[in-house]
């Protein structure tokens, strides 16, 4: 019993990490689902909403703060869809994913020149300190932190919202019209361009929560959209269109590459967290290749 | 019209090319600066960068440049980046008069660097990083890791939770190291120093750039190490004391490298991180004689770099040493040489020169800033002290006086390891007699 109490342990916090991860991997998925987009630039997004967020909130009261950041978020969203995908509408999905790595550079950059490169606290109230579960059953007890629990709360209302939002609603619908083929859904009279609005709107709002709850656990700054690649090997397990997926993916990510690090890692030198993702996904490919939960896509030639 | 244009266009660019040629050339010496100020390092480049921008800026305004000659800076990003680092010191190597000396604060810069400094004949300033062994100046003739390299830094916080601790027989040391060159540098000391003074090591590595580190510290909470050694950079090192929180880990128990002790890294962690203890190779603050002529010289001209209530932060504190280092360097072989303008390689002469006494560090206005210290063709490190420091919420405060890296066990070690260096790589070391 005492021996399967730390693994308990990593494999709470590797599902908490997961759950983060899911965070970020919706905003992909967000997009891809409502306009077959791949968007590179969700992690700087990330960054961008985090950055604004914390530096506005030096200025202002923070839930002030964090309504203007909502609207430069849907400035920036009217911005790609004006400057960046209109002009390229009915183009090789390939074509837009190029452009959203434009999108991605020129965000990272312009985020850091007007709101600094330094790391700033993000403080959202919620206790460092961990708590500890079933100390009489488990010596030490088993360790969570407050912020995980925190972060995977917001992360689970996000998901629930959003899954009635395409599956009840009017638009919910046009956007999964508009995936499956833009040109169709535009000759039925669904307006493209503010589908696109509101959907690059929406992944900027989850944008910004994905932010803060990163922020407030490593702090605002660069590297918050380097942890949007972490999104990519769950986007790969749990299949590019798939809600769920994104959070089956995350967590299984999250709890496999903890695990790997903690029980393979030692044999192999260590270290193996960062890859292990990835080789997790992969070969969760092998056998499917269209991810856990993405749609079988059969076209004849 | 297109024709007339284009002529026009090229006699403008001719001109431009011809006045900048011109300016750079009438007693000006070129000081190429490899920098990061954006990127997921950048909290931790930008303070280095401000002091050496301010400093050359400061002796330029007060003293009209070194030894007469005009000292033009030129920044290059690298964003730690490796590879855009060896593309700026390809870029502004030959600039102006020639490159005095480079310092790309980054060791994994440094090992790409190392061989080609050789062929190019400039001088490889680094200071409190790079190669351990190339300390050793009879094979490693171009580099010089001036002020402490990671070997000395190792023995000097074993010495130091040895001597607090009673004795580390039977404990426990975990390190914690960024999963590069120069996280991985101290390990050997480290190793050896477990069979000398009887702990037991163990050392687990980050991934670049180190925001995902639960496992690790998942580890910690159940090995409970009596000490934590962190060789971390940039967010890993505010990462680390957060998560050691998250885990419930002392922070007290937590020691620093002196690239993870300064307040970008502490900051971001609030109040839990204070208690967090680190080496020093030089105090905070801005009461020294040389922050009074930079704040009069720059920032009262205007001409600041960064911010006038970041004077005298630990980064930039050190930025501010290594290039007042760098110029000493410039000064004494500008002397040997009898010349205003130097090039690399007469500065490399000035280096293996270089000595600080007590008396010269006043003259700077680095009085208590830096410890003297004295190159030579044998020894390119010139001193091996730090004190350790402490995070109350506030500030650091020094809570040990400087300790000295044991010369005698890790000469021999830098000098096999050079040697073999000298081996693999067909160098014949210099005689230094």
């Amino acid at each position: 019993m005492a021996e399967l109490g730390p693994v308990l342990e990593v494999l709470l916090g590797g599902l908490m990490s997961g759950v983060l991860y899911a965070l970020v991997a919706l905003g992909f998925v967000l997009i891809f689902k409502a306009s077959g987009v791949f968007n590179f630039a969700q992690g700087a997004m990330v960054l961008f909403a985090a950055l604004s967020l914390v530096r506005l909130s030096e200025w202002l009261p923070f839930p002030l703060a964090f309504l203007l950041t909502i609207v430069i978020m849907i400035a920036v969203a009217w911005a790609v869809e004006r400057l960046v995908l209109r002009p390229l509408v009915g183009q090789h999905g390939l074509i837009l994913f190029m452009a959203t790595i434009g999108v991605t550079f020129f965000l990272d950059g312009f985020g850091q020149t007007i709101w600094g490169s330094n790391v700033y606290q993000l403080d959202l109230g919620i206790p460092a300190s961990p708590w500890f579960l079933l100390e009489n059953v488990f010596p030490g007890g088993i360790l969570v932190s407050p912020i995980d629990v925190f972060a995977a709360a917001i992360a689970g209302s996000l998901v629930l919202a959003l899954s009635i939002f395409f599956h009840s609603t009017k638009i919910g619908r046009a956007l999964r019209a508009v995936a499956d083929d833009h040109q169709a859904a535009q000759s039925v009279g669904i307006p493209l361009n503010q589908i696109w609005l509101i959907v690059w709107s929406t992944a900027g709002i989850v944008a910004l929560v994905a932010g803060m709850a990163w922020g407030s656990k490593l702090g605002v700054q660069f590297s918050l959209s380097l942890v949007a690649l972490k999104a990519l090997p769950v986007l790969i397990l749990g299949g590019l269109t798939s809600i769920p997926g994104a959070i089956v993916g995350g967590l299984v990510v999250g709890a496999g590459e903890k695990l790997a690090e903690l029980y393979i890692g030692p044999l192999i030198g260590g270290g193996i967290e960062y890859w292990f993702a990835y080789v997790l996904a992969l070969a969760v490919l092998l056998v499917r290749p269209q991810g856990l939960f993405g749609e079988k896509i059969i076209e004849r030639v | 019209m297109t024709l007339r244009f284009s002529t026009a266009a090229l006699a403008g660019i001719a001109a431009v090319a011809f006045a900048a040629a011109s300016g750079a050339s009438a007693d000006t010496i070129f000081y190429p600066h490899l920098v990061y100020r954006s990127g997921a390092y950048a909290p931790n480049g930008i303070p280095f960068a401000n002091g050496v921008a301010d400093y050359v800026a400061m002796i330029n305004a007060r003293d009209g440049g070194v030894g007469g000659a005009k000292i033009e800076l030129e920044e290059c990003e690298t964003g730690y980046a490796t590879d855009r680092g060896v593309e700026c010191y390809e870029r502004l190597k030959t600039k102006g008069a020639g490159a005095i000396a480079f310092s790309p604060l980054s060791t994994g810069i440094t090992f790409a660097l190392t061989e080609k400094v050789a062929v190019d004949k400039i001088p490889l300033q680094t200071m409190g990083y790079g190669r351990s062994e190339s300390a050793d100046g009879r094979v490693f003739t171009w580099n010089f890791p001036l002020l402490g390299t990671y070997w000395s830094a190792a023995d000097i916080l074993v010495q130091h939770v040895d001597k607090i601790s009673g004795g580390l027989k039977g404990k426990k040391i975990t390190l914690v190291y960024h999963d590069s060159p120069y996280g991985k540098e101290p390990i050997p000391v480290l190793q050896d120093h477990a069979t000398k003074y009887g702990y037991t090591f163990e050392a687990i590595p980050v991934t670049h750039p180190g925001v995902e580190q639960k496992a690790a510290w998942l580890k910690i909470r159940q090995t409970r190490p009596d000490f934590v050694f962190l060789w971390g950079w940039g967010v890993m090192n505010s990462t680390a004391i957060k998560e050691a929180v998250a885990v419930g880990y002392p922070r007290e128990k937590m020691y620093g490298v002196w690239w993870a002790a300064a307040e970008p890294d502490v900051r971001p962690a609030g109040d839990d991180a204070k208690g967090y203890q680190g080496l020093a190779l030089h105090p905070a603050g801005a009461d020294y004689p040389v922050h009074k002529d930079i704040l009069k010289y720059v920032y009262d001209a205007g001409k600041g770099a960064g911010k006038r209530e970041e004077v005298g932060e630990v980064l930039y504190n050190r930025g501010m040493i290594d290039a007042m280092l760098k110029l000493e360097a410039v000064r004494i072989a500008q002397k040997l040489f009898n010349t205003k303008v130097v090039n690399g390689e007469q500065v490399r002469e000035g280096y293996e020169r270089l000595e600080l006494t007590a008396e010269r560090i006043k003259e700077l206005g680095f009085e208590g800033l830096v410890t003297p210290l004295k190159i030579s063709c044998l020894d390119h490190e010139g001193a091996r002290k730090a004190r350790i420091h402490q995070w109350d919420g506030q500030k650091w405060v020094f809570v040990s006086d400087w300790i000295e890296a044991d010369t005698k066990y890790l000469r021999p070690k830098m000098e096999a390891a050079a040697a073999a260096y000298a081996k693999e790589k067909n160098i014949t070391p210099r005689s230094c007699s």
